[in-house]
């Protein structure tokens, strides 16, 4: 069984980004990009299928700049087999990402998707369920545990009263939690394969996919700041402040 | 201009955070109409009848949305969506399953976590663990909308005359299935929700720990628990706890952060909070940078003393 893993060349987490002073977006000029931890989770777990027998071929498949061939690189350090960049400038939104992960999923033909719930740049939470959905395919969300046998993956999600546990009929989308797994570092020598591992390039025009914005962003700005900073000498102090100053108790 | 919430609910009641969407749909303006998939559901229903604002609801009932499985319930909104200009939900986990996939049916793209109605095709939403606020315009038709709670004040629960229409269930869609559900039992007010919280990271050393020392509190104050990234994944408590960035955004009256460093990711999620207090031993721990009243002291010493002096 084929697995697909679409992984997101982002800010590294421990960036704490600028907004620029005109206003015009986010200053990520020579900061560190990395793998979106989700997807490096969604990487993971291919691969511990893998190894468990379940799957047999797993594709990284990136859509960017061709910078975005680094983090491909690093999926297959992880595991991945082999690697497709889909090389565009444009501004992807996660719509067009769907789109053309569907196109690389029609000519592929992979059982299973497994995808992050969220990018930690955008912090969209869209492209897996728009993919599941164009494919008409079943999805779980957030999942903190995968099993899969025959036809059919269990998987237990991350909901906001606790978990939920489904099955989906393969095909199918899953989407990775923070609990999933802990990624693999990569070693040495598993960079170096990495860097023999076949890595196709396709254009969204070879796609057939119109990756036009739908959404423009006007402008971006500084959330506004808190005052923080005081600190108090005591409990008593503490809690003197809280009933008389914020009168929150 | 029309807008079709979809509801949260468990069949019986709509969830609070239905109420919030309400508040961002009539803050774009026009008719605000609910739609409630479920299973023997009029009870939810009618509650969502009742909210103001909401002037007609669309009750789907049948088997298919029995479990609230995403791919049934897109179904059923892209079903009743012909008329409508503006589809919200919440941004909850619920609403984040289901929302994208009616975006992607219809063709169109989905601001995600709106905070802030600029007009009725532009909206402001954070990014990069809300260190950006961006203001985004959408050129699409129809607009898809995940909402923040903690932006919007909860609509009122009574006070509305809407109708209650019913619709055709759509069929089972027969690619997913429930299996089971495992509820985090709880006493306390829901995160999202509550007025206070008493929030337990790492420093709290282990569930046991976690219990002893921030139960109490919590217990005294009325208040929700919740947690770092880092108290999840050591396993002190359940998922459904996490506060920030990747887990849930909270904003009340009082946040009392508890043994926890104040990383970018938690920040995220509850620098809305009114009042923000600190309690570490660290004086350098950046969660001081934003806290109103920060002690640097032992939690194992200052909470015990808290909950007795309080
Ligand atoms: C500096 C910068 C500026 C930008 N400016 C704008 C702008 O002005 N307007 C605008 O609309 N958008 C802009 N974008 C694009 C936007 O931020 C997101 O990249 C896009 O909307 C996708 O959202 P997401 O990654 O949060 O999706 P999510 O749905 O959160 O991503 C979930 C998962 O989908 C997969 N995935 C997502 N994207 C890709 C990808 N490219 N390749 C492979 N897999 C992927 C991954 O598995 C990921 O974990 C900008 C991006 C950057 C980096
Ligand atoms: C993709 C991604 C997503 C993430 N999402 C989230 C998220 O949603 N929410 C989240 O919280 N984190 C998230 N994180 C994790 C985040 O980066 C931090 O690792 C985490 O928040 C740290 O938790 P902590 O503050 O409890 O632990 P630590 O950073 O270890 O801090 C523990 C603190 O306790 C203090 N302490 C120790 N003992 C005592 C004592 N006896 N008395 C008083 N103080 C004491 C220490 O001084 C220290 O400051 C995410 C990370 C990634 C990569």
């Amino acid at each position: 069984m084929k697995v697909l893993v679409p992984v997101k060349r982002v800010v590294d987490y421990n960036v704490k980004v600028r907004v620029k002073s005109d206003n015009s977006g986010v200053d990520i000029a020579n900061v560190k990009m990395s793998m979106n931890p989700f997807c490096e989770i969604a990487v993971e777990e291919a691969v511990r299928l893998k190894e468990k027998g379940v799957v047999t071929e797993i594709i990284a498949v990136s859509a960017g700049i061709t910078q975005c061939q680094e983090t491909l690189r690093n999926a297959m350090a992880i595991g991945a087999d082999r690697a497709i960049l889909i090389e565009t400038d444009v501004d992807l939104q996660p719509l067009a990402v769907a789109k053309l992960l569907k196109a690389v999923v029609d000519k592929e033909q992979p059982r299973l998707v497994i995808l992050g719930k969220q990018a930690i740049d955008d912090d969209a939470n869209q492209t897996g369920q728009m993919l599941a959905a164009l494919l008409g395919w079943g999805q779980a969300t957030f999942a903190s545990k995968v099993e899969v046998a025959g036809d059919v993956a269990t998987v237990t999600r991350e909901m906001d009263g606790g978990l939920e546990t489904i099955s989906l009929k393969l095909p199918a989308i899953i989407t990775t939690d923070l609990r999933l797994n802990e990624p693999r570092y990569a070693t040495l020598p598993n960079i170096m394969k990495a860097k023999k591992k076949e890595l196709a390039i396709v254009k969204p025009a070879d796609l057939g996919v119109d990756v036009a914005p739908r959404l423009t962003t006007l402008r971006v700005d500084e959330p506004p700041k808190r005052q923080g900073g005081v600190k108090v000498a005591d409990v008593a102090a503490l809690i003197d402040k809280l009933k008389n100053e914020a009168k929150v108790i | 201009m029309a807008n079709l919430v979809i509801a949260e609910h468990d069949h019986g009641s709509l969830k609070a955070a239905t109420l919030n969407v309400i508040s961002a749909a009539t803050a774009i303006g026009g008719d605000v109409h609910v739609l409630v998939a479920g299973h023997n559901a009029s009870a939810a229903a009618s509650a969502a009848a009742q909210v103001a604002g909401v002037s007609k609801v669309i009750l789907a009932d049948g088997a298919a949305h029995g479990n609230l499985l995403s791919e049934n319930a897109a179904a059923q909104v892209v079903a009743n969506a012909a008329s409508y200009t503006h589809i919200l939900a919440a941004a909850t986990a619920y609403g984040k399953s289901v929302a994208p996939r009616v975006a992607a049916l219809l063709d169109k793209a989905q601001i995600s976590d709106i905070i802030k109605v600029i007009d009725a095709d532009t909206f402001v939403r954070p990014i990069y663990a809300g260190n950006a606020y961006a203001t985004v315009k959408s050129n699409d038709s129809v607009k898809v909308l995940t909402v923040r709670g903690t932006a919007f004040a909860p609509a009122a629960t009574s006070g509305g005359t809407g109708t209650v229409e019913s619709v055709d269930c759509v069929a089972d869609s027969g690619v997913s299935s429930f299996v089971s559900a495992e509820v985090t039992k709880s006493e306390r007010p829901e995160l999202t929700a509550a007025k206070i919280i008493v929030s337990g990271g790492r420093g709290l050393g282990s569930g046991d720990k976690y219990r002893e020392v921030l139960t109490p509190l919590a217990d005294k104050l009325g208040a929700a628990l919740g947690a770092s990234r880092a108290a999840v994944d050591a396993g002190y408590v359940p998922n459904d706890y996490q506060v920030g960035q990747t887990g849930k955004i909270v904003a009340p009256d009082l946040y009392i952060a508890i043994g926890m460093s104040g990383a970018i990711q938690h920040l995220a999620g509850m620098k809305d909070s009114k009042v923000i207090v600190a309690i570490n031993k660290d004086p350098d721990a950046p969660i001081f940078g934003v806290a109103d009243y920060g002690l640097v002291a032992d939690l194992f010493e200052a909470v015990p003393e808290l909950v007795a002096k309080i």
